[in-house]
């Protein structure tokens, strides 16, 4: 069953990605972009998203199991770390580059764009290099 | 700065980010889990026990939507206007910096801005600015 759900949740996340145009570079960068000629559509996909799981989340915070028994798992942490602004700032520059985040980026390899292979690939091998260093830290 | 209205599409930017809401809706009340994809794809690297099968179908769940699209012939033109270089850099940097981040515009954007948290909303802030920053300067002044 939670094969199941999750396999649902994520062709309506793949959906909602290509429905509102976010798996859409250009359109993506359209939005950053805010000295061109602005497409503020992203915005609409934000207040969407947000408004709809902000209400499963007050549920998911009061409840510890899921409705299918599982352990409801929320981030823990609290701390400002410079990882954390570092890794954002880092993350932004490559999304302000291609136009592509995680979630738009695998909906265009499905949808069966060599580029986003291509960006894919290359992203699986920054996650690597995080891991890799994760490691290197921890043994020294 | 003027707004392209021709682009413009609010009505489907909201029915689909409806649509992503209530994907993290299903992942957090079913499954238990933030619907963020750079953890989901990032947890595949680093295994722990029973803990892929669901990822693995969330991804696959994900990719399987264009083809769906595509069969109804509503697969919307995705452009991918960046050149080889630049999409190989970036998809590295995206890698990288949202494992550090501990998410991205879905984990933090997202699900991290309805759950209330400072951390999310200032990784938010931050990506949503060097992002503006770097779009901007590489649709104007950087030519790949």
């Amino acid at each position: 069953m939670a094969i199941l759900s999750a396999l649902i949740a994520g062709f309506i996340f793949g959906s909602g990605l290509l429905f509102s145009g976010m798996a859409n570079p250009a359109k993506v960068l359209n939005f950053l972009d805010l000295t061109g000629h602005w497409d503020p559509s992203l915005a609409f996909v934000m207040i969407g998203a947000i408004s709809i799981s902000a209400v499963a989340f007050l549920i998911a915070m009061r409840r510890r199991r899921s409705l299918l028994a599982l352990p409801i798992q929320l981030p823990i942490g609290k701390n400002i770390t410079l990882r954390l602004m570092m890794g954002s700032a880092v993350f932004g520059i490559g999304w302000g580059l291609a136009g592509f985040c995680p979630g738009p980026a695998l909906v265009a390899m499905g949808a069966g764009y060599a580029k986003a292979w291509g960006f894919g690939i290359a992203m699986l091998f920054g996650m690597a290099a995080f891991e890799w260093l994760e490691k290197i830290n921890v043994q020294s | 700065m003027s707004i392209d209205f021709v682009h413009f599409t609010p009505g489907w930017a909201l029915a689909g980010g409806l649509l992503i809401g209530l994907a993290a809706a299903v992942l957090i009340l079913f499954n238990g889990r933030v619907c963020g994809i750079s953890g989901i794809v990032g947890g595949l690297l680093k295994p722990k026990r029973d803990d892929s099968a669901w990822r693995l179908a969330f991804l696959v769940g994900m990719m399987g939507a264009p083809l769906l699209f595509r069969y109804l012939d509503r697969l919307p033109i995705l452009d991918v206007q960046a050149g080889w270089s630049t999409i190989l850099i970036a998809g590295f940097l995206v890698g990288i910096g949202t494992r550090y981040a501990g998410g991205c515009t879905s984990g933090h954007g997202v699900c991290g801005l309805a759950r209330g948290s400072l951390r999310s909303l200032l990784a938010t802030l931050t990506f949503m600015t060097v992002g503006i920053l770097m779009a901007i300067l590489h649709a104007h002044w950087l030519t790949t």
